[in-house]
């Protein structure tokens, strides 16, 4: 076998970058899908049902359709309504969307994975709905949602090489560009790999930590 | 002031097509101790959870404390604050030490100031016997000890009623007897109670009242030595040969 390993060497600084642009891309569609998601999933639990059954909507369109055609659908689609969008925004707006969807999922299930008797309990008190879920019922989900949301984490930041196409030069485009420069396939791939894998364990580390920091004995 | 502090009239309710509560008619009068009893099933739980408007109702009319529970205008959650309600299983918040359990609701609820909340906290600890348990989770206690921080907390906010649902049936045996004492102290200084029991001992000797469901219906209601000793339903015959042992 041989393994060039000066060739992944001299493109680790551009690996690198692209590494960074991939965490950006990421950070920021984590950040929107968490507002997103917030609310889609409290609205999936509210009392309303009209509410419910928007939010439930959108989480079914997002789940139900691929994440590459809905990045497509903001870059290439949105332009047909007269919004033009830089590749970097439609991909951020794009990710973001569809992680709000996943998260809005995580949020609910967490809220429900609450005992009814908590509700019910901080109702008997005089409470709100609203009140019941700040102090009550959303801490105590917030540690059962904690897990799964990394997953969704590490999901969203492995899923974001996709916006490689619409020539975003993250961590993936990165590496193909460099490849059909250098030919050098197997250890840029390798080492484009290792980027990921680096990034994605880092996430997985913060939650485990933040996990153990939270946890109450129920 | 009407001298009834809970007032239901024609109460229906249903689960789809089950029918729940049928025809239900009952007036408690403010510091009165109503026990209910009945078979599992028969509609005790959902009938203390009409009468706080955690369920909604299909027929009749609730009435507490003057305020219709069921009415478009009511506030429900201004008339909890006067119902207290304990369940069978505690429900105290897990995330939260008891004294963060009690001082919850008056806070955020009443606006109490914290430290005026956390003394009239302490207080109800020491009734309860637990004022050294303040600063404890939930999760280390026992389950009468918890029964009792539910109740604390439920008396925090300063009640007319306090509803009862199976308050002992999840103790260990070697607990009951602190929450039963606890709920008997409450009856002597004159709280209106209703209390759904398997405890007949305690309905005999503390309520003023008791009431028999079965099947979503009030098959008998009187005086505990009446209905004790002298049942005229069959139905409460059958079902106090069963649960006691005279
Ligand atoms: N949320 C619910 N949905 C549907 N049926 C219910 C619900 N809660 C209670 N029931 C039914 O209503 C009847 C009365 O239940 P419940 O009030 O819990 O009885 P009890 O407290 O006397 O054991 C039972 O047949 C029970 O299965
Ligand atoms: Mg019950």
């Amino acid at each position: 076998m041989n393994f060039d390993i000066s060739a992944l060497y001299k493109a680790v600084p551009s690996l690198f970058w692209g590494a960074t642009v991939t965490l950006r891309v990421t950070i920021l569609s984590i950040v929107i899908g968490l507002v997103i998601g917030i609310v889609a999933g409290l609205a999936r639990v509210w009392p309303n049902a009209f509410l419910r059954a928007i939010s439930s909507a959108y989480i079914e369109l997002v789940r139900g359709t691929p994440l590459l055609v809905q990045i497509f659908l903001v870059y290439f689609g949105l332009p047909a309504l007269g919004l033009n969008l830089d590749p970097f925004v439609a991909g951020v707006i794009a990710m973001g969307i569809n992680s709000g969807a996943y998260v809005g999922e995580i949020v609910r299930g967490g809220i429900e994975s609450i005992a009814q008797g908590q509700m019910e309990a901080a109702l008997s008190l005089g409470m709100t709905w609203w009140q019941a879920m700040y102090h009550v019922i959303l801490p105590q989900a917030f540690v059962r949602i904690l897990p799964p949301l990394g997953n969704e984490f590490i999901a969203l930041l492995k899923d974001s090489s996709l916006v490689s196409t619409i020539a975003i030069a993250e961590l993936t485009r990165t590496g193909q560009i460099i490849i059909t420069r250098t030919f050098k396939s197997f250890e840029i791939w390798s080492g484009v790999a290792l980027f990921y894998f680096v990034m994605t364990y880092a996430i997985s580390r913060v939650v485990k930590y933040s996990e153990g920091r939270l946890r109450y004995s129920e | 002031m009407s001298e009834w502090i809970i007032e239901v009239r024609d109460l229906n309710k249903y689960f789809g097509k089950h029918h729940v509560l049928k025809d239900i008619n009952l007036r408690i009068r403010f510091g009165e101790v109503v026990a209910i009893i009945g078979a599992s099933g028969s509609g005790k739980s959902t009938f203390l959870r009409c009468l706080n408007g955690l369920e909604p109702i299909q027929g009749g009319e609730i009435i507490v404390d003057g305020v219709a529970v069921n009415g478009k205008n009511t506030n429900l959650h201004k008339l909890r604050q006067s119902i207290g309600m304990i369940f069978q299983n505690f429900n105290l918040f897990p995330h939260m030490t008891v004294m963060e359990n009690i001082v919850l609701a008056p806070q955020k609820v009443k606006k109490i100031p914290r430290k005026e909340a956390e003394a009239i906290a302490l207080n109800l600890l020491s009734k309860v016997g637990l004022e050294d348990k303040a600063y404890s989770y939930p999760s280390q206690l026992s389950g009468g000890q918890k029964q009792r921080v539910a109740i604390a907390r439920s008396l925090a906010m300063n009640p007319k009623v306090m509803m009862f649902d199976e308050p002992t049936s999840a103790l260990d045996p070697e607990t009951v007897n602190d929450v039963l004492d606890v709920m008997k102290e409450l009856a002597r200084e004159g709280m209106t109670m209703i209390v759904v029991t398997h405890e007949m001992g305690f309905a005999r000797e503390v309520s003023n009242r008791v009431i028999y469901l079965d099947d979503g219906k009030i098959v008998e209601e009187g005086a505990p030595e009446e209905i004790f000793y002298r049942p005229k339903n069959p139905r409460t015959k059958a079902f106090l040969s069963k649960v006691i042992n005279v």
